[in-house]
């Protein structure tokens, strides 16, 4: 991989922030943007920025071609047999929710469970809670190992015959763990349950088969993975999809409307009511051709060198504790001695490096840490040794400022 | 290195407040509680407050988050008790001007060592932890009006 090359291609990291040269090391929150997806949104709108499906015009079939044709890079992306099982949704979020009120609510009832971690974002957790407090049914936690990983034992388990949905993250935004989610697959599989998959902090990373995992959903958005904001997918199998009732009405997903009955679209049209995300899935599609031209392959290598890296340059700060596995995603969370994550953040921003503080959404993991915060620096293709050192050397600074405080 | 405009945060003064908390703890006898929370970095604080005749009488905290947000809770203990409400009310009123970067002249209230969180306003993303106490402050007067 062509470092020079890579960071070339992002605009927004040749900046001084507070007079030092940015390092940007927040990711998991958002991901920065190459010009060839700005210059794609660029495109859409300058040139044929039109509805979809709908127009016979020249514009609106231009529209047409490049939303459907993201679709399929997608496919491609995450290596689903059909583009019918991609639905574009707004993110990650929607995407969950979107399996919770569709399937889970004309799926479960009293006596039946739902199987989560205490690791899982709040977007993972919270249409769980409701779709629980809706149906009767049952949210169970599966355990966590005091690394912050799952044990395929404890996965046993907790899923029983009563279970019918299992939703677990690829991989957490907080501990790095990566899950075995098709071992896990396996085991709702065989009782009888479906598997939501998370790929919030997966799929900008890993490489994603989603038959390979043997998933039924796997939700993730784009503004992680380099696309825009406001765009994110939501694979489902065929067979599931089709049984499920829409949950958005209007629009895009009508078939025929009679005066008191309608009928919906095929799939995947059926799930995206109104005018779709059409720049952000133009857009999304042009950050998969970029991922692709880089190489995921040598996309997770260089992230796997530099978590590598940051563990081991990080350990040799006195008082940091680093939360989570060894082996782990492309993330470090960590405390420094006393200093609040926020006052931590604080010092690091004014050296120009950005990382995120505070809960991360995930209340339930912080209380399972039994801290009230923590901070986390973040890596993606754009990052580098030196960024770590520029971390690392923050970090330093940060404690000599509030050396005499603490 | 320099660090002269984290300095205009991080004064002596706050880091002291941070460190040798006043009034910290809970408030003997009858008195109103308010929890507050700030949920997108989960900075909580507990307030206690015994008002008597419109008037602060004691005011002790409790809670966890940065050193802005629990020295500011510090200050403000320290700065209401003995006051009126509608003084309390209208210090919270200079002390969000104060984070609007504006001037506040008002001599008829003495912020006290609460002025050292001017440099606040520079620092926007730390607004919100320098108000926390002070928003807890002032939904308990509303509550207690209400009542």
């Amino acid at each position: 991989m062509d470092i020079k090359a890579v960071r070339d291609a992002f605009p927004i990291l040749h900046q001084e922030v507070n007079g030092h040269p940015l390092v940007y090391l927040d990711s998991s929150a958002t991901s920065q943007k190459p010009v060839q997806v700005i210059e794609k949104l660029d495109e859409y709108y300058r040139g044929y920025n039109s509805n979809v499906h709908r127009g016979v015009h020249t514009l609106g079939t231009r529209a047409t071609d490049e939303y459907e044709g993201a679709r399929e890079k997608v496919r491609r992306f995450i290596h689903a047999a059909s583009t019918q099982e991609i639905i574009f949704t707004r993110g990650t979020t929607t995407a969950i929710n979107t399996v919770a009120v569709s399937y889970g609510r004309a799926s479960l009832s009293q006596g039946d469970e739902i199987v989560i971690t205490p690791m899982e974002h709040h977007s993972n957790i919270i249409p769980w809670q409701q779709l629980a407090k809706a149906t009767g049914a049952t949210l169970k936690y599966m355990p966590l190992q005091s690394d912050g990983t799952i044990l395929l034992e404890e996965a046993e388990k907790t899923i029983t015959e009563n279970t019918k949905i299992v939703a677990i993250a690829h991989v957490s935004n907080v501990l790095g763990t990566i899950n075995p989610v098709k071992e896990i697959a396996a085991i709702a599989h065989r009782n009888g349950a479906v598997m939501l998959v998370d790929g919030a902090q997966g799929a900008p990373h890993l490489k994603v088969d989603v038959q390979e995992l043997d998933c039924d959903f796997y939700a993730f958005s784009g503004h992680k993975m380099c696309g825009p904001t406001g765009i994110g997918v939501l694979y489902g199998k065929r067979s599931l999809l089709n049984e499920m009732e829409p949950v958005e009405f209007g629009g895009e997903m009508i078939d025929f409307v009679n005066l008191y009955d309608s009928t919906w679209k095929e799939l995947p049209w059926k799930f995206e009511g109104g005018t779709p995300i059409i720049a952000g899935a133009v857009g999304l599609g042009a950050a998969i051709d970029f991922l692709n031209e880089v190489g995921l392959h040598e996309i997770a290598e260089h992230e796997h060198k530099l978590v590598e890296y940051a563990q081991q340059q990080m350990k040799t700060v006195e008082g940091l504790t680093i939360y989570g596995p060894d082996k782990r995603a492309g993330l470090v969370t960590f405390n420094l001695a006393d200093v609040h994550p926020h006052d931590l953040a604080t010092v690091l921003d004014a050296e120009g490096i950005a990382v995120r503080a505070g809960h991360h959404c995930a209340q339930p993991l912080m209380k399972w840490l039994e801290v009230s915060a923590t901070a986390r620096a973040s890596f993606y293709l754009y990052n580098t040794e030196e960024d770590i050192d520029r971390l690392v050397q923050g970090l330093q600074t940060t404690k000599e400022y509030f050396g005499d405080v603490f | 290195m320099s660090f002269n405009n984290l300095d205009t945060l991080y004064r002596q003064v706050i880091m002291d407040h941070y460190k040798n908390p006043r009034n910290r703890g809970t408030v003997e006898g009858d008195h109103l509680t308010v929890d507050m929370n700030n949920p997108t970095c989960g900075d909580r604080i507990q307030l206690q407050l015994q008002v008597n005749e419109g008037v602060v009488e004691d005011a002790k905290f409790d809670g966890e988050g940065c050193s802005i947000s629990m020295s500011s809770a510090s200050m403000m203990t320290q700065a209401i008790k003995g006051q009126k409400i509608e003084d309390a009310v209208k210090m919270s009123h200079m002390f969000s001007e104060l984070m609007l970067g504006n001037e506040v002249d008002d001599d008829s209230i003495d912020l006290g060592d609460i002025e050292a969180l001017q440099g606040v306003a520079k620092f926007p993303a730390r607004i919100k932890c320098a108000t926390l106490a002070w928003k807890a402050m002032e939904k308990g007067v509303d509550d207690e009006q209400e009542d």
